[in-house]
């Protein structure tokens, strides 16, 4: 009894952390399922995000300008791994790779901007001393303090304003690109480009979750991506699984991402509670991935191919 | 409307898999023609035609479109002008697209891409009634993913994109090749219904040696990279395939067509 009230206390911290992801998410979606490229350099990008808005709060930046100039950081990155991609001819992924990479390098630089050392690996952020939009030791209070109160917020902009992008004629060129490369050249469009802003958006969107995460959580760390493309995969994955069959309009894609997002959380929650360490984590969300990966391969190849015996 | 210039391509050059597939080719193609391209495998047809079209840049020679040099221009700049329809009715649509999402992509063809509508509710309407012309019952499926169409109604609906607006220049490549011959049959027709439409300047590579006899008002063959035939006006009219098959032997050295092609 005690396990499950103290599960059900810690819910409303999952649903924060699922919110913050869920935004991560979105943009691994828009480079995964609507791009078809696996985009790495979100390792790095989450980061990022998080190490420009810490700095420029410890600066004593208004909050919601750090969250800005996070996301123009994020930006940057997907423009650089856009570049390798198209420009050098770099393949997608390893493209990802390089710019992940560097990034680790840039981040600890970018999170010693304003102290004496030239490298820093955390800095940490607290709601006494600065003024921030959301902490998470308010997410069980009923007020307007509530964190989760500015994260919905953030989910509902970000979903609007995606819905309405990919339904102009730059997003559904960009649609095109990932459905068909070819079909998408021979209409006239400029594909390199296309993928440059899908991966320019995407990583924009993964800094606003990691400058979200960085204040939520009260501070940023160079490592805070580490794993979170695997992370947003299970996000969109665990979302497409459930709700593919009624989420059929694109909003409700998104959503479908960040609810995937907030499930992943509580799971974590769950087994958290059921004893296992913070650190076993990585491996259990690899295992889970990989299996629903894997799922429509082996159903193929395996029961497809009994069914047809049968039909035959 | 296309003016190719002496043009060269070779593929791995300086390998032992040098393959020069165009090799000194020149044509002019009036306004308004439609001229059958056929030729064995490997003659250079579909090279031909990647060429106009830009998916590479060739080695030597010149192709311009409407009076404009279009050799150094990427392909999708060139598809401003152009049209195409693919051998492989999955390439030339976005399956995991509406119909009309595919359409209007089609309708943007060299047009700059902003903010606006993606597709538009006059544009719906006008789409419903081009689908009608193609008597697929289409029409009543336009929100529909183009992935559930048949290799058929694909190809029907992608002549359809590539004649939306009026291209300069449409490039047929094999388009019935992959297709059923009562189906290929249809979108035969309906190939000619749009170009007979709009006076469309067509280039249409054919397995099919009746399709290029009964099809264009001009015939050229292909052999090694070169044109080895080009068969216009009154001669054209009065071919057979005997005529073409004997004169393609002559053309090109005692050399056979393609299995497919003397089947066809």
């Amino acid at each position: 009894m005690d396990g499950l009230l103290a599960f059900i206390n810690s819910l409303p911290g999952a649903f924060g952390q699922g919110f913050a992801w869920g935004i991560m998410a979105i943009g691994v979606y828009i480079t995964y399922r609507i791009l078809d490229i696996a985009d790495l350099t979100v390792d790095g990008s989450l980061a990022t995000g998080g190490a420009v808005c810490a700095v420029c709060i410890t600066m004593g930046w208004n909050p919601w300008l750090a969250l800005l100039m996070a996301v123009v950081a994020g930006l940057l990155a997907g423009l650089i791994t856009g570049l390798l991609h198209t420009a050098c001819g770099i393949p997608a992924i390893l493209a990802g790779i390089l710019t992940q990479l560097a990034l680790y390098s840039i981040n600890l630089r970018i999170m010693a901007i304003g102290s004496e050392s030239t490298t820093k690996a955390t800095l940490a952020l607290s709601v006494d001393k600065q003024n921030l939009i959301l902490s998470s030791r308010y997410v069980r209070e009923l007020g307007l303090n509530n964190p989760l109160i500015v994260l919905v917020i953030a989910v509902i902009v970000v979903i609007a304003v995606l819905y309405w992008f990919f339904g102009r004629e730059i997003g559904c060129s960009l649609r095109a690109t990932g459905a068909n490369v070819n079909m998408a050249r021979a209409q006239g469009i400029n594909t390199n480009f296309s993928k440059v802003l899908a991966l320019v958006i995407s990583n924009g969107l993964v800094a606003l979750s990691g400058a979200l995460l960085a204040q939520y959580q009260g501070s940023a760390t160079v490592d805070m991506g580490r794993g979170a493309i695997v992370i947003g995969l299970a996000a969109v994955i665990i979302g497409e699984v459930l709700f593919s069959k009624v989420f059929l309009n694109f909003a409700l894609k998104l959503l479908s991402a960040v609810i995937g997002a907030i499930i992943y959380y509580i799971v974590i929650t769950l087994v958290l509670r059921l004893g296992l360490e913070a650190t076993d984590l990585k491996l259990l969300t690899a295992v889970v991935v990989a299996i629903f990966l894997a799922i429509p391969h082996i159903k193929n190849q395996y029961f497809g191919k009994r069914g047809g015996k049968h039909h035959a | 409307m296309l003016d190719v210039k002496n043009i060269c391509k070779t593929f791995n050059a300086g390998t032992v898999n040098e393959k020069r597939a165009l090799n000194g080719v020149s044509v002019h193609i009036n306004d308004g023609e439609s001229i059958a391209v056929i030729g064995g495998n490997g003659a250079g047809k579909s090279t031909l035609l990647n060429a106009v079209a830009g998916v590479w840049t060739v080695d030597e020679g010149t192709i311009s479109i409407g009076g404009v040099d279009v050799t150094h221009l990427p392909e999708h700049k060139r598809a401003a002008y152009i049209g195409r329809v693919f051998q492989d009715p999955m390439m030339g649509t976005a399956a995991t697209m509406q119909i009309e999402e595919n359409l209007a992509l089609a309708a943007r063809r060299g047009k700059k891409r902003g903010f606006r509508a993606g597709i538009t509710k006059a544009e719906r309407e006008e789409y419903r009634e081009l689908l009608r012309t193609l008597d697929l019952g289409l029409e009543n499926r336009m929100t529909s993913k183009v992935g559930l169409l048949s290799g058929g109604q694909r190809q029907a609906l992608t002549l359809l994109m590539a004649t939306l607006q009026k291209p300069k220049l449409l490039l047929l490549d094999e388009h019935t090749a992959a297709l059923d011959p009562k189906t290929a049959a249809k979108v035969m027709e309906t190939t000619r219904t749009l170009v007979n439409r709009d006076r469309l300047t067509t280039l249409m590579i054919t397995h099919n040696m009746k399709d290029a006899i009964e099809y264009g008002d001009r015939l050229i063959m292909m052999n090694e990279g070169k044109i080895v035939l080009d068969i216009a006006g009154e001669e054209k009219q009065k071919l057979t395939v005997e005529d073409l098959l004997a004169r393609f032997s002559v053309a090109s050295g005692g050399a056979m067509l393609s299995d497919k092609a003397i089947l066809s």
